[in-house]
């Protein structure tokens, strides 16, 4: 049954890229591509039930938490154009 | 492992399997980013939390089952996207104004 989560799980990463490559607006892109970082943890916890090694499950787990800071930093970026943007140093018109 | 247990954590899973599908069919067929976005977070919290439920099941209680209630946390901050995206016309937006 863990051998039918996993083809499901990959089924799912492979329609995300498909809407990665498709999605006409970058937010598209972004939204699949933390998708597919979802999808690959959920992957490794399989992995680990599958194997029999619990091990799996703390690099699903580091991974997750490096997912989270790099989505924000790519919306970071994407709406104001710097990664080093401060709120307050807003330039006066 | 008594044999309810066993197939409790086997229908959980299989759901969960068929949530993270429909999510992903979802994210690929809906017409506009806000409605995807909705999509992915079926996938986010229906698919990923049924999973992790069946899997609790299977291994039983000690120090696994304690790392996958963690996995929920970091899988399911799919609501963190949606504050980040500026504004953008939906698709029923486009339609009202042409009528």
């Amino acid at each position: 049954m863990f051998v039918a989560a996993a083809i499901a799980i990959l089924v799912a990463i492979g329609l995300a890229i498909a809407r990665a490559i498709k999605g006409p607006t970058v937010f598209d892109r972004v939204l699949a591509g933390n998708s597919v970082g979802t999808l690959a943890i959920m992957l490794l916890a399989v992995t680990g039930f599958l194997t029999g090694r619990p091990e799996f499950l703390d690099i699903g787990l580091t991974y997750g938490l490096l997912n989270v800071i790099g989505t924000l930093a790519v919306l970071k970026f994407f709406r104001h154009g710097d990664l080093a943007y401060d709120v307050e140093e807003e330039p006066r018109s | 492992m008594s044999v309810v247990v066993e197939i409790a954590s086997w229908v959980l899973i299989l759901l969960g399997c068929f949530f993270t599908l429909v999510g992903a069919l979802g994210l690929v067929r809906m017409p506009d980013v806000y409605t995807r976005m909705h999509a992915a977070s079926v996938t986010d919290t229906a698919g990923v939390g049924l999973l992790i439920f069946g899997m609790v099941l299977q291994a039983g209680i000690g120090l696994v089952s304690l790392k996958l209630f963690f996995f929920c946390c970091c899988c399911s901050h799919s609501r963190v996207r949606s504050l980040l995206t500026p504004w953008h016309r939906p698709a029923c937006m486009k339609e009202s104004r042409h009528s």
